[in-house]
């Protein structure tokens, strides 16, 4: 890490994109004139200032549902991803079956949930759970299937017990695939959970992000539309963000992509 | 010294024990066969005195490397058998292979945490490892943070944490370059006439099995079997100049001409 140009070097190219990308849209919007298919980002920008309170309380219903899938997923996946990195039999037989949670097309069994939970945030989370948890044990069991065979063999020189060798040597060689686990798991888990909102949210105060979409779609403000899309968007972002500040914490000194 | 750490090294040390050589290791009539047709080792047998240096030497892919490993008890003997003494057995693989997440003390303290040593003993003989192979400033950096040299001195140290009686090396320096080798080779001969462990060192370099060995067994190609076996009569203090020194030249031409009727 080079401290001098640090903090310039990290921030400007990303905003430079921003600003471009705002001031296109402005262009855009400008010569088409028609508010209802392209607002203005000016206009965009003024509902969020003026419905702030009630799209804060939007935020927070749709970012509970999210994190409380995102973090079963990263809980139930890691320990799933264990149990079959264990044992080849558990491994065949199982495996083929967390399949379905990758390629489940989450809107057709949206009806399921609601039978299940009912309307609601438990339905929603468990949407959110269901498109996030593939990646989380796709890629925790690559990694604890690719552990250095020469350190298998030190920790079997040394009769370490099983516990040990999950413990101190595959969990951590893993990180680095858990990691990127969790970071498509978190983008995705906010997806889940705005798409399914659609189908099982409910309306009315603190309704979720994703509901305020249908809504402000019916009563013909785009505007609305583009507020909402750009928090769900800001709000898979930040999870992101919050597992690359923990990768980095845990990975910095020792793996090659958290440096610099 | 603390209880955990004599018991590991076996009896405490005496004289009387220095008074007879006893036999540490006896490889015989050892079979490997790869996939039921690849013949890695047939018929081998070798006699390993207590605190030898041994070099193993031979073409690549004739089973050293597999040699050892059956030595180690990391694989098994299609037949024959290797009978050892008791003792801990400490291996250098041909990498480092150090845990990138743990500080160079707490990686070389790893075998003692898996032998199940409390943290102040392991942590103390770790520092003491580390400084007998000139690491004593460098225990909290991160693997990522040395060089290939250092990261191998770090392996040792971890090797040598649990005072083995039994160390077995598989081709530990090739990667790296001819001085830093150099080097480690010295610091190896000397870390072994401080400690006189028995060695089993499997290498591919003429030069570095005479300067470091009292003993060469030269191995064909596969199926590996012994071509020459010699004793290296030079004195027990190696020094850096007795690589200039003509009996050098000439023990290294005699393992040389060896790995040439061995088929390399």
């Amino acid at each position: 890490m080079k401290p001098r140009n640090g903090i310039a070097s990290l921030v400007l190219p990303p905003v430079l994109v921003l600003v471009g990308a705002v001031i296109l849209m402005e262009i855009g919007a400008r010569m088409l004139n028609e508010p209802f298919m392209l607002p203005r980002p000016g206009a965009v920008m003024r509902v969020m200032v003026d419905h702030r309170a009630e799209l804060a309380a939007s935020l927070w219903t749709t970012a509970e549902a999210a994190l409380i899938g995102f973090f079963a997923s990263a809980i139930l996946g890691a320990a799933v991803a264990m149990i079959l990195s264990a044992s080849p039999l558990a491994r065949r037989a199982f495996y083929p079956y967390t399949v379905f949670f990758q390629t489940v097309p989450i809107i057709a069994i949206a009806p399921l949930l609601v039978i299940w939970c009912g309307p609601g945030i438990l339905a929603v989370a468990l949407s959110a759970f269901i498109v996030s948890v593939f990646p989380v044990i796709a890629n925790t069991l690559s990694g604890l299937l690719s552990t250095d065979p020469a350190l298998e063999d030190l920790f079997r020189l040394y009769e370490a017990s099983r516990w040990s060798r999950l413990w101190k040597l595959k969990l951590p060689s893993a990180l680095p695939n858990i990691f990127t686990g969790l970071r498509i798991a978190a983008g995705l888990a906010v997806i889940g959970t705005v798409v399914s909102e659609f189908l099982v949210g409910l309306f009315g105060p603190g309704e979720g992000l994703g509901v305020r979409i249908v809504s402000a779609k019916k009563t013909g403000h785009t505007d609305e539309v583009f507020a909402a899309v750009l928090i769900a968007s800001l709000l898979g972002l930040a999870m992101f963000a919050g597992i690359n500040l923990a990768a980095k914490i845990l990975l910095r000194r020792w793996h090659a992509s958290e440096r610099d | 010294m603390s209880d955990f750490l004599r018991s590991l090294r076996g009896d405490t040390p005496r004289l009387c024990s220095l008074s007879f050589i006893a036999t540490s290791m006896r490889v015989q009539r050892l079979h490997k066969v790869f996939d039921s047709d690849v013949i890695a080792i047939e018929d081998l047998t070798i006699e390993i005195r207590s605190g030898e240096f041994l070099a193993v030497l031979g073409p690549s892919g004739c089973g050293k490397s597999t040699l050892l490993r059956i030595i180690a008890g990391l694989d098994q003997p299609t037949s024959g058998s290797v009978e050892k003494d008791e003792g801990k057995i400490a291996y250098v693989f041909q990498d480092a292979h150090l845990l990138p997440w743990r500080t160079v003390l707490r990686n070389v303290a790893l075998p003692l945490e898996l032998m199940g040593a409390s943290r102040a003993e392991r942590l103390d003989a770790a520092a003491d490892a580390l400084r007998q192979v000139g690491l004593g400033d460098a225990m909290s950096r991160y693997p990522a943070q040395l060089s290939g040299g250092m990261k191998m001195r770090v392996s040792l140290a971890r090797a040598l944490v649990t005072q083995p009686k039994l160390l077995l090396l598989d081709e530990p320096f090739a990667a790296l370059d001819e001085i830093t080798r150099q080097k480690l080779d010295e610091q190896l001969r000397e870390l072994w006439l401080r400690h006189r462990m028995t060695v089993v060192f499997v290498t591919h370099s003429t030069g570095e099995a005479t300067f470091l060995a009292d003993r060469a067994v030269v191995l064909s190609r596969r199926p590996a079997r012994i071509v020459e076996d010699l004793g290296i009569e030079l004195p027990a203090n190696r020094e850096a100049t007795l690589r200039s020194d003509p009996k050098f030249a000439a023990i290294t031409r005699r393992i040389y001409s060896a790995l040439e009727r061995g088929g390399a």
